[in-house]
């Protein structure tokens, strides 16, 4: 890896990591949830960045990484640390499972969109009837702040951790960009029947894609679950959370590292700004988040991360 | 146990609610078969619909049947405009951004709605949801009676203008050979829009047939979108008979479903006939292997 | 020692029998040419042979092993590689990134692949066009691009689909010593091919397939005085009037 790779993603991430130092607990809060959201769309960026697969269903993921978290904690007496690593590791299994059999029926474009949203609706209908989800009443986790209950008395901690987890979720998919994997897993996205004759396992390719999607996409559930304390089925497997992490990555822009985390960072920042001048209007932020959507795929169909690649580039070479 | 009397009103039931819902359905499928894409701001559009429904009955006091041709028209205009200035510049020409720009769409349909009208749940109100008509031992609602016929003279009205108008040919022709069309003189985007537009007129025409016995929400439009694309993969991406048959199973299933089941795990079955579907038929129940 | 023997394979398509037990043998390494009027099926079996299509019947072997049942991926890592007739390029990716892609087939780290694909670029007359984005090019360069991604996986042996079709008399000209280079260091190769000219400068042995079955085969000149050949090209009846017309002319 080059210096050149890293520097953005080290001052990025520097910065945020000092952040703890002047900004208020409510900047610190907006931080938290946009990051929790940032390592959501770097999950769905390997997939659907990266591979090319538009998942539409990704809470199918991170509401399996929130529950599991949750429920072996406040079920099982498990350590919360353990379930959630056990989290991540049942929405790799279920991210795996969607796409054993969606691949394997070779779904794909609008397909592959509309089966795995169906996905996500299933286990939120299921979540939401059976009793040890907590049903429609939702879930608590008791709340006893210190580092072995992952939870922490000020809101840097978990700052820290989620920050930590960006990390070396950028580190991993840097290396999957400049290796064998990436190379296939982008052949893949670009023409199927190519790579296939290039020695490409295509299902294998796409099942790792979804499997460490699925582990990354679920590990934003779990920290979710960790900083509210609380889940319910419409927000750990709502449409919400799919919908979201996709623009994030699609406004942040395709395939790249840090695509996701400036996406989601900006789709909040814009998102609280609205709020706050138009709160009023219930819905006002989503209804601009549609907008940015559109536009995005209309003018900017690199993302902001692409844009500023090419304004360098450009600059470099007047 | 259940009556057979009971099974059976479920059935006949069923059948009704399936007969609006393929009109949902006819929309999607026909801009699919069309235009190659999946519409996810249908289920948006419907809303919007069902919505404009209540105005009209609510501030100019037109009834929902007298609402249908005026309404039909301005959704066909509307969706002519979504499709040829915002969908189709937006997208590229790429199926994937298409997919993503309609989702968008959607998004912001759905907010705007509830901005305007908050999440309440309203409805037509009035007696006319409760009319019933008897049929030897089965009590049937009279506008679902109403609706399931309108709705197959709708589907039919459709098949015609398909098989038997220049409109019809230039679309079936776009549909199949978008490149030979363009070369034979036919502007795949106006037919584009044109189609789109009656995607969207079907939706109207379904709005006013489903307001008298459904309740408005900026939401509800989800809970239809899900079905209309289970009917339409059950019958076949593209095809307008697959939407007909497929609206009256799943309408049945889930009127059996919500009463062997309950409500909510009812509509679970949908989702669970849509995905096996998906994965073990994806032509469809009726189409042609691919 | 024969590398890619397909004995008896046929396959249908509906009521459509595309190919219809053909049979034939590749010597290891031979230039190898499969010739015949378009719609004959030759692009049929090469996907047979490939692994792309399922026959409805009969067997491909590869160096001796049976490969029928295999996927496209698994015969490409025993040293079967294939080019597209219709050139399927990666799009998004430079065309260093798109021969890199074939050879991480046998090198796994980075630089050993970008290294390998820098040679195969070389090999073909890419190596001035790496950095182009493979969107950019030619008509011509997309032939190389596809003949290079192949060649980057290292086959033993490589099935052409007419690597040569859309190209100029001069592109023709320059690629020919390319595919000899290619042959001379022991890839086998087998090439459907329409421009005879190349056909009889390059091939040692020829096999006919005409609407699905094997008509002739033969070293080039000799297949291309068979009678059977010219009238599945020309029509029925056509070997007799060439032959008089001939005969009138000497």
């Amino acid at each position: 890896m080059k210096a050149r790779d890293i520097l953005p993603l080290a001052l990025l991430l520097g910065a945020l990591a000092l952040t703890p130092l002047f900004a208020s607990n409510l900047l610190l809060n907006f931080l938290v949830s946009a990051l929790i959201i940032a390592l959501g769309a770097q999950g769905w960026n390997l997939l659907g960045g990266y591979g090319g697969q538009l998942s539409f269903g990704h809470a199918a993921l991170f509401g399996t990484g929130a529950y599991a978290t949750a429920i072996l904690q406040t079920t099982f007496g498990v350590n919360a640390w353990v379930g959630f690593a056990c989290g991540i590791a049942l929405a790799a299994l279920t991210g795996w499972m969607i796409g054993f059999l969606s691949f394997r029926a070779r779904l794909r474009g609008s397909y592959f969109a509309l089966v795995t949203l169906a996905f996500a609706e299933v286990l939120r209908i299921l979540a939401n009837a059976a009793g040890f989800t907590g049903g429609a009443a939702g879930l608590l986790i008791k709340l006893e702040p210190s580092f072995a209950n992952f939870q922490f008395a000020s809101r840097a901690g978990m700052l820290w951790v989620v920050l930590a987890c960006i990390l070396g979720v950028s580190l991993l998919t840097l290396w999957i960009d400049r290796g064998r994997f990436g190379a296939q897993l982008v052949a893949v996205r670009e023409n199927e029947d190519a790579a296939r004759a290039l020695g490409v396992d295509v299902l294998a390719t796409k099942l790792r894609a979804i499997a460490l999607s699925g582990a990354i996409t679920g590990a934003a559930g779990g920290l979710y679950a960790q900083n509210f304390l609380y889940l319910d089925a419409n927000i750990a497997y709502g449409t919400w959370i799919s919908v979201e992490v996709l623009i994030a990555a699609i406004v942040g822009g395709l395939g790249t590292v840090l695509g996701p985390v400036v996406g989601a960072l900006a789709l909040h920042g814009v998102g609280e700004v609205t709020k706050g001048l138009l709160g009023w209007m219930t819905g006002v932020d989503l209804m601009l988040f549609g907008v940015i959507l559109i536009a995005a795929v209309a003018f900017v169909p690199a993302g902001l991360v692409g844009a500023l690649r090419r304004l360098r580039m450009r600059r470099a070479t007047p | 146990m259940y009556s057979l009397a009971i099974i059976a009103e479920a059935v006949v039931n069923g059948l009704m609610t399936g007969a609006a819902y393929a009109l949902v359905a006819l929309g999607l499928t026909l801009v699919y078969g069309v235009l190659h894409i999946v519409n996810f701001a249908h289920g948006a559009l419907l809303t919007c619909a069902m919505f404009a429904v209540l105005g009209m009955e609510q501030l100019l006091g037109i009834g929902p049947y007298a609402a249908i041709l005026p309404l039909a028209l301005l959704f066909y205009g509307l969706g002519y405009g979504l499709q040829r200035f915002v969908i189709g510049p937006s997208s590229h020409g790429e199926d994937r951004n298409t997919l993503l720009v309609t989702l968008g769409l959607s998004i912001i349909l759905e907010n705007a709605l509830l901005a305007a009208f908050r999440s309440d749940t309203r409805s037509l109100g009035g007696e006319m949801g409760f009319d019933v008509v008897e049929l030897g031992p089965m009590l049937l609602s009279r506008p679902r009676l109403v609706g399931c016929a309108v709705a197959l003279l709708v589907a039919a009205l459709l098949w015609l203008l398909l098989a038997r108008t220049d409109t019809g040919r230039a679309i079936r022709a776009v549909a199949k050979e978008r490149f030979g069309a363009q070369l034979s003189g036919i502007d795949p985007r106006h037919i584009f829009a044109v189609t789109f537009g009656i995607g969207c007129a079907c939706l109207a025409v379904a709005a006013c047939l489903l307001l008298p016995t459904f309740y408005v929400n900026p939401r509800v439009g989800n809970a239809f979108v899900l079905v209309a694309f289970t009917i339409v993969v059950l019958g076949g991406m593209g095809s307008v008979t697959g939407a007909l048959l497929g609206g009256l199973i799943v309408g049945v299933v889930e009127s059996l479903g919500g009463l062997l089941l309950g409500e909510s795990l009812g509509q679970l079955g949908i989702f669970l006939i849509f995905i096996l579907v998906l994965l073990f038929r994806p032509t469809g129940l009726f189409g042609a292997r691919a | 020692m024969i590398l890619l023997s397909v004995e008896g394979l046929s396959k249908r398509f509906g009521g459509l029998l595309a190919v219809d037990k053909a049979s034939m043998a590749v010597p290891e390494g031979s230039i190898t040419g499969l010739i015949g009027p378009n719609g004959a099926g030759k692009t049929t079996l090469f996907a047979l042979a490939s692994g792309f299509l399922e026959p409805s019947a009969g067997r491909v072997l590869f160096a001796g092993e049976d490969v029928t049942a295999e996927p496209p991926h698994r015969r490409a890592r025993r040293g079967i590689a294939r080019t597209f007739q219709i050139v399927q390029p990666f799009q998004g990716l430079t065309v260093h990134e798109n021969i890199a892609v074939g050879a991480y087939l046998r090198h796994a780290g980075r630089q050993a692949a970008l290294d390998a694909a820098r040679a195969v670029a070389e090999e073909v007359g890419l190596a001035p066009l790496l950095e182009t984005p493979a969107a950019a090019l030619t008509v011509a360069g997309r032939k190389r691009l596809e003949l290079a991604r192949a060649l980057a996986t290292a086959p033993r042996l490589l099935l052409l689909d007419e690597v040569l079709a859309g190209l100029n008399p001069s592109e023709v000209r320059d690629i020919l010593p390319v595919l000899r280079a290619i042959r001379a260091r022991g890839v086998t190769i087998l090439m459907i091919e329409h421009v005879m000219q190349a056909v009889m400068n390059l091939c040692d042995h020829v096999h006919v397939l005409a609407q699905g079955r094997m008509i002739a085969e033969g070293p080039p000149r000799a297949v291309c005085n068979d009678a059977a050949v010219i009238e599945a090209y020309l029509g029925h009846g056509a070997a007799a009037r060439m032959r008089a017309e001939g005969g009138a002319h000497a």
